[in-house]
């Protein structure tokens, strides 16, 4: 096995310098592309995958923890949070030190001695920033409310009831699940044009649950086969008629699952970026990412620290519901996934 | 027991109380009807009719405010021809490609760090999740600022660690736009495939590891044996699933590069977006986005084979 991994690197090592050559070459770059893709995950593999696949116990060597665990890990961390120290750093840079090239002899670029809030004052005094905020956190609530509301029906009925047809709406909510947004927005463009809901937050409120109520009834298909049939049952014994002991009884069993599809439509019809660039044109009807896209940015000039300061305050009310119910979100995910 | 059961609901179920339409709901079928109507009607509405939409403009020479006539496959004819959208071909299976490896891979090895037990653990896999969860359009702008060939912080920290001795264009040149393209997306992917990865992980028991280690089996046959077959199934999901997500990637680019420099970083929807929106020629946009379609057709029928196997194991 060791003369192998040694092998494995050398050749990894010398397609890598060779795959880097030829694609940073102009005429044969699909080449050296090619060769980038097919030997450097494999050197990856090798390198670090199979130490950080052994079981570890007590008695494990403190330089391999470092070199297999915690040099790797804590890589991982910084360049995932870099992104958002350096908004957040933007942010309160003033002007003077922003715009200063990074050949510079006094150029700094991991703090600031003058920190400012004056980005963020202009965010919210010239520009139509609050606007924004107020129209992506009404149009995300009302998607997400008819996203859970038709979710839940449709997942309850599929999940518990025998109805003709059961299997192949199921089918064809699972494949409208996968539909992305980029393959429908033009046809759907014309579509809203016609119904004159064009420019108006109706527009997004009716059609980002296209993409929200598959996700939220396949996570409660899921949800509601886990609770035992004998709960319902047994209140049908005492007399409730059916849409009653789904009401009071099964959905209120479900909230941990309701949670967690609302969560997670609530982010994504927040990060919702093509079909309200489309759909939507005055400035004042725009949402957070849409906003800050385009009125942000005039002509070619971009204003640094105030689409920094834009990123900043936009992310914050999806980072706010995350941190508090990071459990049900991760379980939206991984749910969303398994099915 | 099952006779109770069977008299029990009878008894009290026929009460005078209940109202017309309860006695309705009563029966599974309408009631089912009711529950799934405002779905398939909203469903219908918005994924159904512009779907036929699609195909009905990319067959007609429609063009914003002007009504077209029928031209037959005229668009898809003029798009096989169209270099540029031979370069949007190309460039949406490039990154693709690479980006799915990388996320992947990247994504496994984050997972199997995760697995372990330590300090904070709980802490830390909050935090790696940040950049799936911020809006895509906001973190690509922190990116964009750092690639700024001016201001770049990246080339600051490349030229002080020696390995670069002049200004890198980031966005500018055609190869390495792509490349920058390439790093942002797997830089937001990779968080979803560990924790996704990660979950999966946690539902294999460590009892199997002990075991297969008892009777001598190291550590990469451990993983060739008991993790990986193991873990097969929701990883063909999640790489299926992000492939399509991948392959019909708009945002990140829009904001990045526009799909320049001189068309080195189009994608098809960027494409789509720019003929069909752009200069308002929906037909010929309409026509580049349903060549999405395909790989999402392929992508659903492996998905519905694998989940009838999985059915019926």
């Amino acid at each position: 096995m060791p003369e192998l991994t040694g092998w494995a690197v050398v050749v990894a090592l010398l397609a890598a310098t060779v795959g880097v050559i030829t694609a940073s070459d102009k005429s044969r770059s699909r080449w050296g592309w090619l060769l980038l893709c097919l030997f450097v995950p494999p050197a990856l593999i090798v390198l670090f995958f199979l130490p950080a696949l052994k079981l570890y116990g007590p008695g494990e060597q403190p330089w391999r923890r470092w070199v297999f665990f915690r040099v790797p890990i804590s890589a991982f961390v910084l360049v995932l949070l870099f992104p958002f120290y350096w908004m957040i750093i933007t942010t309160v840079r003033p002007d003077k030190e922003l715009y200063r090239p990074w050949q510079a002899p006094n150029y700094a670029p991991f703090w600031t001695a003058h920190p400012t809030l004056d980005h963020i004052r202009d965010l919210l005094t010239t520009t139509l920033f609050s606007t924004w905020m107020l129209n992506t956190m009404l149009i995300s609530l009302a998607a997400t409310a008819i996203s859970l509301f038709c979710g839940l029906l449709a997942g309850y009925a599929l999940s518990r009831l025998k109805f003709p047809f059961a299997g192949s709406i199921g089918t064809g909510i699972f494949i409208t699940y996968l539909v992305p947004q980029t393959l429908l927005f033009i046809p759907l463009s014309d579509i809203i044009r016609n119904f004159k809901l064009g420019d108006s937050p109706w527009a997004l409120i009716l059609t980002y649950p296209t993409f929200l109520i598959p996700f939220c009834t396949w996570l409660l298909m899921g949800y509601f086969k886990s609770i035992p049939k004998e709960l319902e049952e047994c209140a049908r014994i005492d007399g409730a008629p059916r849409w009653k002991a789904m009401l009071y009884i099964i959905f209120p069993v479900a909230i941990p699952g309701i949670l967690s599809a609302g969560i997670f439509a609530f982010t994504l019809s927040w990060n919702e970026f093509i079909y309200a660039l489309v759909f939507l044109a005055s400035p004042d009807q725009k949402t957070v990412p849409v906003g800050v896209t385009s009125e942000l940015v005039r002509g070619d000039v971009f204003y640094w620290g105030e689409l920094m300061a834009g990123a900043l305050l936009g992310s914050i009310p999806v980072a706010f519901v995350y941190s508090f119910f990071v459990e049900y979100y991760v379980s939206g995910i991984t749910g969303s996934v398994k099915g | 027991m099952t006779t109770i059961e069977a008299v029990a609901p009878r008894q009290y179920v026929r009460g005078p109380r209940r109202g017309p339409i309860t006695r309705l709901l009563e029966d599974e079928r309408k009631l089912a009807l009711c529950l799934m109507l405002p779905t398939i009607v909203l469903l219908g509405l918005f994924i159904a009719y512009p779907f036929v939409k699609g195909i009905e403009l990319s067959v007609t020479n429609t063009s914003v405010g002007v009504p077209g006539k029928f031209v037959g496959i005229e668009n898809f004819k003029k798009i096989w021809t169209d270099d540029i959208f031979h370069i949007a071909v190309w460039n949406t299976c490039l990154y693709t490609f690479v980006t799915t490896v990388f996320k992947l891979v990247l994504g496994l090895w984050l997972a199997l760090l995760l697995n372990r037990h330590f300090k904070g653990k709980a802490f830390m896999r909050a935090f790696i999740l940040l950049p799936f969860i911020i809006p895509t359009v906001l973190s690509t702008f922190a990116w964009k600022w750092m690639f700024d060939p001016t201001f770049s912080v990246l080339n600051w920290m490349l030229f002080h660690l020696g390995i670069i001795h002049s200004r890198i264009n980031w966005l500018g040149d055609p190869g390495l736009a792509m490349i920058s393209v390439i790093i942002v997306n797997v830089w937001r992917g990779v968080p979803f495939y560990a924790i996704s990865l990660l979950a999966g992980l946690q539902t294999i028991s460590p009892e199997l590891h002990e075991a297969a280690a008892i009777d001598g089996a190291r550590a990469w046959a451990r993983f060739r044996h008991v993790t990986w077959p193991l873990l097969l199934p929701v990883t063909l999901v999640i790489v299926l699933f992000s492939v399509i997500q991948t392959f019909a990637d708009f945002q990140l680019v829009y904001v990045l590069t526009g799909g320049g420099p001189a068309n080195a970083t189009q994608l098809f929807a960027t494409y789509a977006y720019q003929l069909g929106i752009g200069t308002g020629l929906l037909s010929q946009g309409a026509a580049i986005s349903l060549a999405i379609f395909p790989i999402l057709l392929l992508v659903v029928i492996v998905q519905l084979v694998y989940i009838r196997r999985a059915e019926t194991l």
